[in-house]
């Protein structure tokens, strides 16, 4: 690791005034990915500001909505009674991530801006659009197995790899964020960005914005919600394709629902169109196949990660079913 | 760029002393430097109680925790394995809880509490935990032990460990590359039950 100063934040407008008013710095809260990033070079920070002192930990609810602070640590989340009770997708989504040592350590607003898993961003020895913009895309003609079929570019097919902000998703979150131009209240489906010519630039955040807390509304919805992670072992490993799903159904019609996905899309992926296949229909083999056309109808395939497509497919299936409780 | 600038896999398809040459000095700009002035790299004088001991030291501010543990403090039953937060060798428990002690900052721990391996057995005495991997035979090269040991203590204290299956999933992230891995979930089972008596 280079060389950085340290400091620890004595407020919220210190910690934001601290890193705006220096290109070189960034905030540290559990570490586990930024350390990563700064042991590999593939991040270079002159000075990290400590945020752990900061009082925004707290997980409340005040009327239907609950406030989770952006230091929470993915562990207590998921452990909460109030988020078990009215989220399971989010509490599944945070035990299917990483080890139990790592959610003590990870905090929520860190878990949003953890940076992809692309081998080829996290080798300095191998030009990557995303960490040296116009160097060019290694995975698009390597090993793109793990690689994004739903949201990339020529410039990069890199995948967002947080379980939580599938969950987030498709709980219709907001993320509440600080910032030297003051706070703002992002809707999570307008959060990421898509790669397109920039994909250094992977959030609606500017450089000294601080994420203070998510919120979600609780609803019928979200009572029914699950969180499907397949991958290449059994568990600690990231997604290969993950679905969210939350069903609100009236005998078997489905009234509403929400389908968003990971490890197939270079963000967390919402399919309005999937949704669209299944609302208003009944739970039917022909609806959730209609459901799994619709999900990955704009898909590009690259040499090693076509099984994905109907991967995706398959895993929609069998959580629409589970939660619908169709046999 | 990406016509001059030899990327890793060409230059281990191209094999040899030239490459191994290429490999110690990527070119900088490939890594995002968005540094502003030259950096100086104050000490910081930090305490930490580390198995009922107060230590204080002075650590530059990228020092791990785990390595002031070893190379500061020689206490070097906590092991470095990938120093990424992948293997579980370096796992201590800072204030009760297990963390991975290369993922994070000995400043960032100032005034906290650690226990680390050696901090177990009390008066000569083993920790049911470690007693239980001697008995169940739960190591084999040993590279990995002291980690699944920690993690073992806080799986077991936090309750994971209701059947073989909730031990497997809990003590996830410790590696064991002997593949171990019976014996450890059976140490773990036994354990839980001496601890809770």
């Amino acid at each position: 690791m280079k060389a950085f100063t340290y400091a620890k934040a004595r407020d919220v407008a210190d910690a934001v005034g601290s890193v705006g008013s220096r290109p070189g710095a960034t905030f540290i809260a559990g570490g586990t990915d930024l350390l990563n990033l700064m042991k590999d070079g593939a991040q270079i920070h002159d000075q990290l500001i400590d945020i752990n002192g900061l009082p925004l930990a707290g997980i409340t609810q005040e009327q239907g909505v609950v406030k989770i602070g952006g230091l929470a640590r993915m562990g207590d989340v998921a452990a909460h009674p109030l988020i078990r009770r009215t989220f399971p997708v989010l509490s599944e989504a945070l035990l299917a991530s990483a080890s139990p040592q790592v959610r003590n350590m990870a905090a929520i607003g860190g878990n949003l801006l953890q940076r992809t898993r692309c081998g080829y961003f996290r080798d300095v020895g191998s030009p990557c659009n995303k960490r040296a913009p116009g160097s060019g895309c290694s995975a698009i003609g390597g090993e793109n197995r793990g690689h994004a079929v739903l949201g990339g570019s020529e410039s990069c097919i890199a995948v967002q790899p947080s379980d939580l902000a599938v969950a987030l998703l498709a709980l219709d979150a907001t993320v509440v964020a600080t910032g030297p131009s003051g706070e703002r209240r992002i809707p999570f489906d307008e959060f990421y960005l898509l790669p397109g010519n920039s994909p250094d630039r992977e959030t609606v955040l500017g450089h000294g914005d601080l994420i203070v807390g998510v919120e979600i509304p609780t609803s019928a919805l979200a009572l029914r919600s699950r969180y499907l992670k397949l991958r290449d072992r059994a568990t600690f490993e990231f997604a290969v394709v993950s679905v969210a799903a939350a069903l609100n159904l009236r005998g078997q019609v489905v009234q509403d629902v929400r389908l968003t996905f990971g490890g197939v899309a270079t963000k967390p992926w919402r399919s309005r169109e999937a949704e669209a296949a299944l609302r208003g229909r009944a739970l039917t083999e022909a609806s959730i196949t209609d459901a799994g056309q619709a999900a990955v109808a704009g898909a590009v395939a690259r040499e090693h990660n076509a099984f994905k497509i109907e991967l995706l497919r398959r895993a929609l299936s069998v959580i629409v079913k589970d939660l619908g409780g169709v046999r | 760029m990406s016509e001059v600038q030899p990327n890793r896999r060409a230059v281990l398809k191209a094999g040899g002393a030239a490459a191994a040459a290429a490999l110690v000095a990527p070119d900088p700009a490939l890594a995002k430097e968005i540094v502003g002035e030259p950096v100086a790299e104050p000490a910081v004088d930090i305490a930490l109680t580390v198995n009922g001991q107060v230590r204080r030291l002075a650590v530059e501010p990228r020092v791990t925790l785990l390595d002031a543990l070893r190379e500061r403090l020689e206490l070097t039953g906590t092991k470095k394995g990938c120093d990424r937060g992948e293997c579980g060798a370096c796992t201590v428990l800072v204030d009760g809880r297990r963390i991975k002690s290369c993922l994070t900052l000995a400043v960032m721990r100032d005034g906290c509490s650690v226990t680390t391996v050696e901090g177990l057995a009390q008066g000569g005495k083993l920790h049911p935990v470690q007693a239980a991997f001697i008995r169940r035979d739960a190591f084999q090269c040993g590279a990995c032990t002291s980690g699944q040991i920690m993690s073992a203590v806080a799986c077991v204290q936090e309750g994971h460990t209701g059947s073989a299956d909730e031990i497997r999933e809990w003590m996830s992230g410790n590696l064991c590359r002997c593949a171990v891995y019976p014996n450890i979930v059976a140490a773990v089972q036994d354990a839980a039950v001496e601890v809770r008596r």
